[in-house]
This record gives C-alpha cells, sequence and structure tokens, in this order.
C-alpha cells in the first residue's frame, strides 16, 4: 500500500480561505482518484500561509486489469437486434469478435473487454491537475503573463507516491509548475529549499524549518503561548475563538509578545479597545482579575527572534496600537462633542432600501411603532420607548460607527448616556439589534424589548410589502433571523401580543409614508411565514410541528404566548393514557363520519336529537358531551388549557364505552343518523381546543 | 529585465537617515531591478496609481517597469496640522512591473532590506488585503504588508484597469514613505520626521516643509473651497475629457479624468456630495478612465 503526499506552496493564502481550501483540496483529488477506480484508507489535508497539503494513505500502486464481459442478444435473434449490439461495442465490431454463452434457455453472444488496471501514479498526476484546474477559491487570480489562475501565484509542487516524485506538471500557461520533492521552510527562518520523502518525513523537516503543518496544532499553540503570555503578567486571555482562528491562519510559526497600551486610551470604552486591537491588529485582550480591559495586548509574530527582534517587534506593535487608538480617541472625543439626537437629521443621507426609503424615515415609523407597542409591554413607558427609537440609529452618522461598524448600539449608548439620556434609553440604543441569532442574549427591559420588536417588525412588514421574501437559501435582508428574533422577544418576554395587529400597525406606518408603493398588509403571509419558523424554533427545543400545526390550523390564533400554553397542554395531554387513548378513539370516531359523509353525499354535523338516543351509551355520551362543551369553552376563555385538556379527558370513558357497545350504522337511518351527529360532535368539541386531525403518530 | 542580484546577507551600504535619504535608496534600489525612474506626474492624484505610468502602462502586452514618487493628496484626510499621522498631502513611492516577475516577493523584502529593515529581527507578513479603485475600474488581489503590525506597503497583482483585464499581469507596490519613515526613524509624529539627513548643515524637519501646507489646505478642503466652482470644474473636466477622447487624444483625456476625480474629491471633502450622489460621481469618472483606458491601448496598437 501506498501514500500520496501533494503540496501547493503558493505565495500567501488569505487567512480566512485556508481551512475550507484544505478540505476542497482533499475532496477535488480524493474524487479524481475515486474516478479512476482507487480506494484508499484514510485522507487528511492542511494549510498553513504558504501551502495546502494532502495526505491519501494506503493507495494500491496499481489496481489490476479486469475483464468485463458485455451480454449480447440471443444466438439466432433478428439482424435488427445483432446490428444494435455491435454499434454498442463501437466501430467496426463484427460478430466474429464475440464469444457465445450457453445458459439455461440456448445460446447468447457476449462480448469480452479487457480493461487495463489503473497505474495509481498517472492516476494522482491527473487527479492533482484536475484538482488544481477546478479549484474553487472564493477569489483568484492571474499573474505574470499566465493564463492560470491560483489564489496568489503558485511556485511548487510536492507530488510524492511511496516516496518518489511524480512526473507532471501544472500548465499555468506562459510558465509551468513542475512536480517535484523538494518544498520550503519558513519564509525568513529556513529560507531554503529541501527534499522530502513522504509525510511524516514532510511533517517532520517543515517543523524543523520553524513551519507547523497542522492549522489545529498552530491554534493549540497560539493558544497556549497567549494564555501563558497573560499569566506571566498576572492577567488573562479574553476568550476569542474566532480570532485563534484567523491568527493561526497569519502564521506557520507562532511566537506571542505581551504589550502594553498607553494609559491615556484605557478611558476608551472597553469594546473601542477590543474592536480596535482585533479588527486591525489582531490583538487578544488581556483582562485583569476582575474582568475588567487590562491595559497589555497579545500580539502573535510569524517569527522567532533575538532579545533585540523582540523588542522590535513589541516596539512596533505597541507604535501601530497607539495610531489606531489615537484615531479611536479622535472620533470618541469628537463624537461626544454633539448630540446623538442632532445627528437623527443625518439619517436622511442614508437608505435603509431603496424601494422602502431612508433610515430617517425607518426612525419616523419607528418611533411610532415602539410607542404603539409599548402598551403590550408591562412597565414599558410609551415616552421613553419612543425616545430611544428616535435615538436607536442615530450612532452611524458617528466617526466611530463610520471607522468600527460592528460598534453600531454600543456607542450609541455610550453617547446617549453622555448625553444624559435615561438609562433605559440608552440600553434599549444598544440592544435593539437584539436577538442576533438563537445564541444571542434576548433583551428584557421593557424600553429595549419595544424597540428591538419595531425594529425587526419594521424590517419584515417593509420587506414582505415589497415581496422581497426569504427563498430557499436565500435569506440576503436576514429576515428569518428577524422573525426569531421577534418570536423570541415575545415568548422570552411572555408579551400578550397579537401578531396580526402588530403587522397590520407596522404596514401602516409605511403606507403613510409611501402610499401605494406600500401595497397592501402582508400580515396573513407573515403569519404563514412566523408559523413556519416558529415550528422550526420549537423543534430545536425538541417540540413536535404537528402539535404546532395542530394549535395553528384552528386560525385565529397569533398570540404566541397562548400558543405555546396550548401547545405543551396538548403534548402534556397526549402524552398521558386518557389523551392518547381519545385520539385514537377520535380518530376512528372521525374516519366513521368521514366515510358516512361521503356515502351519503351529505354532513352529519346538526343537532343530536335527544329522543333519538336509545342506548345507555349513547345517552352517557351525550350528557358527557353536554357537560364538557361549557367546561371546556370556559377554560380556554380564561387560558386554563390544562383544565381544558382535562375536561377533554373526562370525555374518554363515554366515547370507549360508546364505540364497545354501539353500533353506528344501526338499519334504522333515524338512528344511525343521530350517531353519526354525536360522533361530529366529539369532533367539534375537542376542535374547540386543537385540530386533532393534525396530529401524526 | 536586468537585476542586481540580492544578497540577502549583505549590509546595506548606507542605511537612509532621512525622508530624502529613504527615496533616494528606494530609487536607486528599485533602478538596480531594471525599473526606470521616473518624476512625479504634475497634477493632482489621490494615489500613486493615477499616474498614467501605472495606470495606463498596467494595460497591452508590453513590459513595463517604473518607480517613482507620487505626492498624493486626499482632501478629506486634512487634519489642520493636529494629527500625527494624518495627512491630505502625502507621499506614496510607486513600484509597477509587468509583467509580475516570480520573485516580486523577494525583489520587495530585497527593498526592506535596502532601507534598513532586517527581516530577521522583524515580524513581516503579507496579509489578505484585495484591492480596489471604483473611480478606476480596477481591481487586484494581494496583500498589505505588515512589519511589525504596521502596513508598510500594499503589495497587489492588478487584474484589471479601467474595466478592461490586465494581460499580462503588473504587480504594484506602493509604501506609504511618511509612516514608513516613522517607523525607520522612530518618530510618533510625522512633523518630527528629518526631512534631510540631521547631521547635516542645515537640517530640516518634515514640519518645516509641510506644516503651514497641512493648516491652509485643511481651511481650504474643508471649508473655502468654492463648491459651486468645483462643480462647474468637474464638469467641464467631463466634457472635455471627452471632447479629446472624440479626437483620438488619450493621454490628454486622462488628463482630464484625474482632474475630475480630484475635484470630486475636494467636493466629497466639502461635504457637497449626498451619500446618494456618491456613487453617480464615482461612476462618471469610472466611465472617463475606461473610454480613456480603451482609448491608450488602440493608439498603443496603432502605434505598433
Amino acid at each position: 500500500m501506498a501514500e500520496l503526499l501533494v503540496e501547493l506552496f503558493s505565495e500567501e493564502i488569505p487567512a480566512r480561505m485556508q481551512a475550507r481550501a484544505a478540505d476542497d483540496l482533499q475532496r477535488l483529488a480524493c474524487d479524481g482518484l475515486k474516478a479512476a477506480g482507487l480506494s484508499w484508507t484514510s485522507a487528511r489535508a492542511f494549510a498553513t500561509p504558504r501551502r495546502l497539503a494532502l495526505v491519501v494513505d494506503g493507495l494500491p500502486l496499481a489496481t489490476p486489469d479486469r475483464v468485463e464481459e458485455v451480454k449480447g442478444p440471443r444466438v439466432g435473434a433478428p439482424e435488427q437486434a445483432v446490428q444494435g449490439f455491435l454499434r454498442k461495442l463501437g466501430e467496426g465490431r463484427t460478430l466474429d469478435d464475440c464469444e457465445t454463452r450457453a445458459d439455461g434457455k440456448g445460446e447468447s453472444w457476449v462480448f469480452v473487454r479487457r480493461v487495463a488496471g489503473t497505474d495509481t501514479a498517472s492516476a494522482a498526476v491527473a487527479a492533482i491537475r484536475a484538482a488544481v484546474a477546478q479549484f474553487p477559491w472564493p477569489k483568484s487570480m492571474r499573474w505574470g503573463a499566465n493564463r492560470a489562475s491560483w489564489v496568489r501565484p503558485l511556485h511548487g509542487v510536492v507530488a510524492l507516491l511511496d516516496g518518489r516524485a511524480l512526473e507532471g506538471a501544472i500548465e499555468l500557461g506562459a510558465g509551468r509548475v513542475a512536480f517535484g520533492d523538494h518544498t520550503r521552510g519558513h519564509r525568513f527562518l529556513a529560507p531554503g529549499a529541501f527534499a522530502v520523502a513522504g509525510f511524516a518525513d514532510y511533517r517532520d523537516r517543515l517543523r524543523q524549518a520553524f513551519v507547523v503543518l497542522d492549522p489545529a496544532e498552530r491554534r493549540a499553540e497560539v493558544e497556549r503561548q497567549a494564555r501563558a503570555v497573560a499569566a506571566a503578567q498576572g492577567l488573562v486571555l479574553k476568550d476569542d475563538p474566532g480570532l485563534l482562528d484567523e491568527v493561526a491562519g497569519l502564521v506557520e510559526w507562532p511566537v506571542a509578545h505581551a504589550g502594553t497600551i498607553d494609559a491615556e486610551f484605557m478611558a476608551l470604552p472597553p469594546e473601542v479597545l477590543a474592536t480596535s486591537m482585533r479588527a486591525h491588529q489582531r490583538y487578544f485582550t488581556l483582562l485583569d482579575q476582575a474582568g475588567s480591559t487590562a491595559p497589555r495586548f497579545v500580539v502573535v509574530a510569524n517569527m522567532a527572534t533575538d532579545e533585540a527582534g523582540a523588542a522590535n517587534i513589541v516596539a512596533g506593535n505597541e507604535r501601530v496600537l497607539r495610531a489606531r487608538l489615537s484615531d479611536a480617541k479622535f472620533f470618541w472625543d469628537q463624537d461626544r462633542k454633539a448630540r446623538l439626537d442632532s445627528r437623527v437629521p443625518a439619517l436622511r443621507e442614508r437608505t435603509f432600501y431603496a424601494r422602502l426609503g431612508t433610515l430617517e424615515e425607518k426612525v419616523v415609523r419607528l418611533q411610532a411603532l415602539a410607542a404603539e407597542l409599548a402598551a403590550s409591554i408591562p412597565g414599558c413607558s410609551r415616552e421613553q420607548a419612543q425616545r430611544a427609537a428616535l435615538l436607536a440609529k442615530a450612532d452611524l452618522p458617528t466617526g466611530m460607527v463610520g471607522e468600527f461598524p460592528e460598534l453600531q448600539g454600543v456607542m450609541g449608548r455610550y453617547y446617549a448616556l453622555a448625553d444624559g439620556e435615561a438609562p433605559a434609553v440608552a440600553e434599549a440604543v444598544r440592544e435593539h439589534y437584539s436577538p442576533l441569532g438563537p445564541g444571542d442574549r434576548c433583551p428584557s427591559a421593557p424600553v429595549s424589548v419595544a424597540v428591538a420588536l419595531a425594529d425587526k417588525l419594521d424590517t419584515l412588514v417593509g420587506f414582505f410589502a415589497i415581496g422581497e421574501k426569504p427563498t430557499g437559501s436565500k435569506d440576503p435582508f436576514a429576515l428569518r433571523r428577524a422573525a426569531l428574533g421577534v418570536i423570541r422577544l415575545v415568548v422570552e418576554n411572555r408579551l400578550r401580543l397579537g401578531l396580526s395587529a402588530a403587522f397590520d400597525a407596522a404596514h401602516r406606518l409605511y403606507a403613510g409614508q409611501l402610499g401605494d408603493a406600500a401595497g397592501a398588509s402582508p400580515a396573513a403571509e407573515l403569519g404563514a411565514f412566523f408559523a413556519d419558523r416558529l415550528k422550526v424554533a420549537l423543534k430545536e427545543q425538541g417540540v413536535r410541528h404537528d402539535l404546532v400545526d395542530a394549535v395553528f390550523a384552528p386560525g385565529g390564533e397569533d398570540d404566541l404566548v397562548r400558543l405555546l400554553a396550548r401547545v405543551e397542554a396538548l403534548r402534556a395531554f397526549l402524552g398521558g393514557e386518557d389523551g392518547a387513548n381519545l385520539l385514537v378513539a377520535f380518530r376512528r370516531g372521525a374516519n366513521i363520519v368521514a366515510i358516512e359523509e361521503k356515502k351519503d353525499g351529505r354532513r352529519h354535523d346538526g343537532e343530536v336529537v335527544p329522543a333519538d338516543l336509545v342506548l345507555d351509551e349513547e345517552n352517557a355520551l351525550d350528557a358527557a358531551l353536554r357537560t364538557a362543551t361549557p367546561v371546556v369553552e370556559a377554560a380556554l376563555a380564561r387560558e386554563d388549557f390544562a383544565a381544558a385538556m382535562a375536561a377533554l379527558a373526562g370525555l374518554r370513558a363515554p366515547v370507549d364505552a360508546f364505540f364497545a357497545q354501539v353500533t353506528v350504522n344501526d338499519a334504522n337511518p333515524a338512528l344511525r343518523a343521530n350517531r353519526l351527529r354525536l360522533l361530529s360532535r366529539i369532533r367539534a368539541t375537542l376542535g374547540r381546543v386543537a385540530d386533532f386531525t393534525r396530529i401524526e403518530g | 529585465m536586468v537585476r542586481r542580484k540580492i544578497d540577502s546577507t549583505q549590509e546595506p551600504v548606507e542605511t537612509p537617515r532621512s525622508f530624502q535619504g529613504l527615496i533616494l535608496t528606494l530609487q536607486q534600489y528599485w533602478a538596480a531591478q531594471g525599473c526606470v525612474v521616473l518624476q512625479p506626474y504634475d497634477m493632482e492624484v489621490g494615489a500613486g496609481t493615477f499616474h498614467p505610468a501605472t495606470t495606463l502602462r498596467a494595460l497591452g502586452p508590453a513590459s513595463w517597469n517604473a518607480a517613482y514618487v507620487q505626492p498624493s493628496r486626499r482632501p478629506a484626510d486634512g487634519r489642520y496640522g493636529e494629527n500625527p499621522n494624518r495627512l491630505q498631502h502625502y507621499y506614496q513611492f510607486q513600484v509597477i512591473m509587468k509583467p509580475s516577475p516570480a520573485d516580486a516577493q523577494e525583489l520587495y523584502l530585497g527593498s526592506l532590506r535596502a532601507i534598513g529593515i532586517d527581516p530577521a529581527r522583524h515580524d513581516i507578513r503579507f496579509v489578505e488585503d484585495d484591492w480596489e479603485s471604483p473611480t478606476l475600474g480596477a481591481w487586484g488581489l494581494g496583500w498589505e504588508v505588515w512589519c511589525d503590525g504596521m502596513e508598510v506597503t500594499q503589495f497587489t497583482y492588478f487584474q484589471q484597469v479601467g474595466g478592461i483585464e490586465c494581460d499580462p499581469v503588473p504587480v504594484e507596490l506602493t509604501y506609504g514613505l511618511e509612516r514608513l519613515a516613522m517607523y525607520l526613524f522612530d518618530r510618533r509624529s510625522v512633523y518630527d520626521l528629518p526631512f534631510n539627513d540631521p547631521g547635516s548643515r542645515a537640517p530640516v524637519l518634515y514640519r518645516d516643509v509641510f506644516h503651514q501646507a497641512e493648516v491652509e489646505y485643511s481651511r481650504h478642503n474643508f471649508e473655502h473651497a468654492d463648491v459651486a466652482m468645483l462643480l462647474r470644474h468637474f464638469r467641464d473636466a467631463e466634457l472635455e475629457c471627452e471632447a479629446l477622447l472624440a479626437r483620438g487624444l488619450a493621454l490628454p483625456a486622462y488628463d482630464q479624468c484625474i482632474k475630475a476625480s480630484h475635484r470630486f474629491n475636494l467636493l466629497d471633502a466639502r461635504g457637497a456630495i449626498s451619500v446618494a450622489e456618491r456613487q453617480a460621481y464615482i461612476g462618471r469618472v469610472r466611465a472617463l478612465a475606461k473610454s480613456c483606458c480603451e482609448r491608450w491601448l488602440a493608439n498603443q496598437a496603432a502605434n505598433g
């Protein structure tokens, strides 16, 4: 069994593309090997800033020649069939090239084709070339006078099978890159080329040449060193898995250093410090024992140096950070010179969405909607909700948010506080973008909830009204996320909010601005969209989607809190013995009614005639239904869904007894019709609680 | 292309000690690599890329290797001489090599050694940075080169200029000279940079040369540039560019494109262009640049 080692050596590959590129190399090369009829035991791919590498283990050096038989028509079959068979075999074949085979029913023609085995070396060369040609880089480029594309100029290809270099090359157009067994180590620490004999040798020699091949190992090493540097300062590394991934893609040989943040910048908000260090410089933030940002940072270099070099690296990075933070400080000082509310008119310059107007117009809508929603949010001040909505987007024109868009909301809160706005208002400015996903914290402060809801409802209604709805995997305006945000805000804060009314309110505000261009209210469509989102969200919490359907189906339920209470009561009910049995009986009854109604061509949903109830079990069931109905209604009215279910549970014994003792299809048509009406009543009574026909299983 | 052999172990003959020394060293280094050393283009431009030696020469089949300093004006970056890191007028050192040589990165690192940055004692990194100039209809892939965390050079393999595919592909290196000098000479403020050798008979600082200009131009750019006149000049330049193109004069037409671009930058600094209008203005400059590039290529082909 042989090992295939491939390395594609290039100029620096963007960090964000490396992991995917390693996967793509493995997939494409292995697809090529598989198409050549080869199999292997394992394959692994790696990426560093300057190389993609792949090792495939357990390949045969060649596969043996094999014989294939192509079955033809019977001997003596019509000429047409014979000609068809020969055509299939290829140009110039005659029956002289064929043999005959006898089976139980006679003799047939067969053609014996000899298929040469695969030479793994040539298959590997082809697979590598095809992989390079088809490589799906998110962005690729040409260089020099070549026509070929790669992420950055490609300089070398190591291709070893069983330790021997493969014969081949990547044709670039003007030039070519020949396959070989030489690679290079770290750009500065081991610049010379060296030969490798196989994967283990390759990995080890790279390490000696200051390259850690495995990204997972580099990441672990970055983290280990960063934690050690932090600990040596008596500090703690702030968790940042995304930054660890990125830094691991920027270095072949990580060396962590601690640097100092000038005291004059420590008055900046910690979010500004962290974002400035991270976004521009990929520095790690350190925290003191109390969890506050410490005046130190960790930078991970791609270079081992002597002490003078280390001093250069630390001093250089501190210098850069100083310049960056002076900019940030400039913005921080400048931005606070104008009140946040004075920036609202500048939102006229910013488009929300071409057909939905400017952000200023959006803010006008948000104020009205947040004020209206405030009535449904316990403890929410209408005035504060309106104020927070006015200020929600006002930090967008500030210098700081212009520089760091990810600080939107965060800066708004700081600037609002600096202006002396109420803390609840400032908090709402920050929190109104949340929750951004299932893992994000959901606001609970009343004013924050009002603005967060208004922002999302406005976006959803606007885009639905102009027909920009998510389709398949496409959701460019993140409307699914917005809907989930609304669901979480309502459910987690137990808000009693009619969604349809809220959609209509949001739409009236658009209509006031856009006139006819706002179209009709998309409330109904949004209702269905929300039902789907709710099912997805509940499914993740283990709630059966059919229960959601059963509760949704009767229609008119757009109070998410009540809906979930019904789903929960239904789930508990069906989980018990009474519920499970009643469901069986319900189906049996519903089936009988459906079949008989079809047969009769008319419905049996009229009032039960007491005089036609002749058997005890009939009378008992009728009495039970008459007793249960008002109980169920009353329970539903006071939203005591457990009580409604309990009342239904009381039907189980009379229903079971009815089915055990009563023949529905009595010879007397009046009795039969009355019994069918009785069964219809069961369906109607249960239907008050949920549509049991939707329940599966 | 004739090049001096690069010997990384060899100490640079003389490490620059001043801003002008840095420029002289880079010119000598790139001259030794076969580049023609041009002088700055005599017009107001936002970056060295606008020099016709880059924009236009990046196109077409002929090989081209050039290096030059380009004074660059970014009106909106003015800070009245008060910010130690930001200027509305600064210098870029620009290298363009077409086709991009296979050892472009090594050649570049050689230039760092020449100016006194020994990669063994620094952390030099090539960090992804795709470049795009919407006004020139140009884009390319490459990196910003970091030295100890500081961006010292933009390194770009041009793919398109003026909406036209580059074939062969040029590589463009753009050094931000002030920032690089501040690093080399360890100054916290650009104004404290030694313009000439601090040991010379008459030492001059960057402040002495440019501080007053920064103050005055900041006032001009932000407060006093006449918006109505600039709008008129933009339109004039646009019309003149089109008129010259109609007569087949690519280079004079391109001058007008440069003028329009700078007028736009001034209008932008004056806050006279709304966010909504911005894209339209950029599109108008791009349309001029594209036509100039096409005309230039056609003229080149016609002249054989």
